[in-house]
């Protein structure tokens, strides 16, 4: 679990370009400042070529946290 | 330039790294020309957007961008704008993919001559368009012809049969086509060919359209912004101009020095041999488009005359105009062959397969391109997909380049065997055209005012319909001078534009171009230039000379011409004034505009 949050808050300070970022389960789009729908699109595919996974089309806009999408990566890998 | 842009790039490291790359690129200080660019889109277009925006900033051109709102590219086209009038595009480019098309009917009960009308409709909707658009904001349009469905219901008979979309979709796109022959400032985007390079069901990955309503992958945009941005670097005059090869291991297989000439591989004999005879046959192809070719090789040079001498090598010594042979660093001779040719180092592509001494010259010469170009059977492609060469306008004079600088570099031979120089001028028997702009000079003029950097004293840059109008305005006084010589004619290569205000002529544009440096050429437009105004009741000239990274070479030019300084700011912008009522000519050597004068080809 630990090593997923390790890499995910690589990949979130990479395509924000912001090395701040500490992700928790509960942080959600609010938290980050430019976490918007564009940059979004941005996000999944960068967290899809970072664990060598894809999200389904559901789950791409079902994802309410860090934490359901840490959930998700967890039942693919 | 970042390394990371250049092709062949990583696509989701750029995708993952853009915000990154970007604060590097803006934070880097180069100097850049600013463009307008609208984007007007029939689907998502937000990171085609962003990512056209750092391969441009890499290229030297920053971008302003207005993107229509969602699918709404006809209607930003068709209808009054105002927020696009306020934008004044300075290029549009039109972001149609195959799931704009609106007039297909999969039905195969339709007659031939209903799928042909579908066509027809679906194509008089751009034209009408695209007309609109050139009327409204007379600037460049981009406009990608349509690729290939990513399904096709008939199968192979999808091709052919008129009820068959991938049959709509080529018929639409020979209609395009005909419309861009027929338009100057027209210019048809390939998506249809990049998609097919890409692979066709990679590129219509489905989610990606379902999801955000992007037409392809999203791993597919920087493909398509770099395959853009090479049609947007041309249109501004970015290409590179010459290619620097190395020898062995670049053009033939092994090495001469070692392997002597009958051991190299270049020909039919073996599959290695081929590679290099078709990557040979492909630079070769280069020198219409008006690409140089260039040797720098560690080697002997009897040696390299000897690799060339290869009765299978399909280029040969007289293909060159430099040719450096010796055991010099790389990135010295490639400075050195730039300034026999008088270009400059960044307008070169460095070609080696050795990664060491494409490290070299890379890390020595900022600007020139080194692509990493891999295996002999990569070459091609690299080189290729990098697209330095992109054709968007196509003169007479592309076609005679190679030619124009090898005669530069035998009159430089010939200089050496004169006592002075202005016996070597007299001796080159120049002979100059110097007239207003005449129409068929018209793209070469707008072409030398993209690419002159370095004997260009503001650095203006004019599109062509910007200079059509300055063409038809009577407030101008205008010259473009055109040089022939005992050994060939350099074409169009020096332009001015004076703007009348009352008696005095302000200069906004003096630009030559740098194969006829140090031939009186200056002295010759000056002279006309004088003429032109004591004619239309001119008494003095201002000149400006607007600092940028290349132009220094003429920053001391209205000083040599006699000019008076009048300020100086300090950025190092120089304002200057000649009073022309008392002018004596200052060219001795050109004849310029005499009758008679014999017609070379």
């Amino acid at each position: 679990m630990d090593e997923i949050y390790k890499k995910l808050t690589k990949v979130f300070r990479e395509v924000f370009d912001d090395d701040s970022i500490v992700l928790t389960p509960e942080t959600t789009a609010d938290d980050i400042e430019d976490w918007d729908s564009i940059e979004h699109i941005n996000l999944i595919a960068a967290v899809e070529d970072a664990f060598g996974m894809r999200f389904q089309m559901r789950e791409v806009s079902g994802m309410k946290n860090v934490g359901e999408m840490v959930q998700i990566i967890k039942s693919r890998i | 330039m970042l390394q990371a842009l250049a092709y062949p790039f990583d696509s989701p490291e750029l995708l993952r790294h853009r915000k990154q790359y970007r604060r590097q690129l803006l934070e880097d200080g180069s100097q850049r020309i600013t463009k307008r660019i609208a984007v007007l889109g029939g689907s998502t277009t937000s990171d085609i957007v962003s990512m056209l925006e750092l391969f441009l900033l890499n290229e030297g051109i920053a971008p302003e961008f207005y993107e229509s709102e969602y699918a709404q590219y006809w209607q930003d086209a068709m209808f009054p704008n105002e927020r696009l009038a306020e934008f004044a595009p300075d290029l549009i480019l039109i972001h149609t993919t195959c799931r704009n098309i609106t007039e297909f009917q999969q039905d195969l009960t339709l007659p031939e001559e209903a799928c042909r009308e579908a066509v027809l409709r679906q194509y008089q909707k751009l034209e009408v368009m695209w007309d609109k658009l050139t009327e409204t904001y007379h600037c460049p349009i981009i406009q990608n012809n349509f690729e290939f469905p990513g399904y096709r219901l008939l199968g192979s008979a999808d091709a052919s049969d008129p009820h068959g979309l991938t049959n709509f979709v080529t018929e639409l796109n020979r209609m395009i086509y005909a419309y861009a022959r027929s338009h100057a400032q027209f210019y048809v985007h390939d998506l249809m060919s990049l998609a097919a390079s890409y692979g066709l069901d990679r590129w219509a990955d489905p989610s990606y359209w379902y999801l955000y309503k992007y037409p392809m992958s999203l791993q597919a945009i920087p493909e398509y912004a770099y395959s853009l941005t090479r049609v947007i670097r041309s249109i501004y005059g970015k290409n590179k101009k010459a290619l620097v090869l190395d020898l062995d291991n670049t053009l033939w297989g092994g090495v001469i020095g070692d392997d002597g000439q009958a051991g190299i591989e270049i020909g039919q004999e073996t599959a290695q041999a081929q590679g290099y005879a078709e990557f040979q046959q492909y630079l070769k192809a280069h020198q219409q488009l008006g690409v140089l070719l260039n040797i720098c090789s560690k080697n002997e040079p009897e040696n390299a005359e000897l690799g060339l001498k290869h009765p299978e090598s399909v280029l040969h010594r007289e293909d060159f105009l430099a040719v450096e042979a010796n055991w010099e660093p790389k990135d010295q001779n490639v400075l050195k062959i730039a300034d026999q040719l008088q270009l400059l180092p960044d307008s070169f592509v460095f070609v080696d397969d050795n990664p060491a001494e494409r490290a070299i010259v890379r890390g020595q010469i900022p600007g020139i391109a080194v692509p990493e170009i891999g295996e002999v059977t990569d070459y091609i492609r690299v080189l290729d997909h990098c697209g330095y060469f992109e054709l968007t306008s196509y003169s007479k004079d592309d076609a005679k380049r190679n030619e124009m600088y090898r005669d530069n570099l035998r009159r430089s031979q010939l200089q050496k065997q004169f006592a002075s120089y202005t016996e070597y001028l007299e001796s080159l028997e120049m002979q100059a055209q110097i007239t207003d702009f005449l129409p068929v000079y018209l793209p070469r003029i707008t072409q030398l005012t993209n690419k002159s950097n370095q004997f260009n004293l503001t650095t203006r840059r004019y599109t062509e319909s910007e200079m059509q109008a300055v063409a038809d305005s009577p407030d101008y006084i205008r010259l473009c001078g055109r040089l022939r010589d005992k050994f060939g004619d350099n074409g169009i290569v020096s332009v001015v534009i004076g703007e009348k205000q009352g008696t005095r002529l302000d200069i906004v544009l003096w630009l030559m171009s740098c194969r006829v440096l140090k031939r009186d050429m200056e002295l010759a437009m000056l002279d006309t230039l004088v003429e032109q105004c004591q004619t239309q009741g001119i008494t003095s000239l201002h000149g400006v000379y607007l600092p940028t990274a290349k132009n220094k070479m003429v920053a001391g030019l209205y000083d040599s011409f006699g000019f008076t300084k009048q300020s100086e700011t300090p950025e190092g912008r120089t304002d200057w004034t000649l009073d022309i009522s008392t002018y004596t000519k200052r060219n001795h050597v050109i004849r310029i505009n005499q009758e008679g004068e014999t017609e070379h080809g």
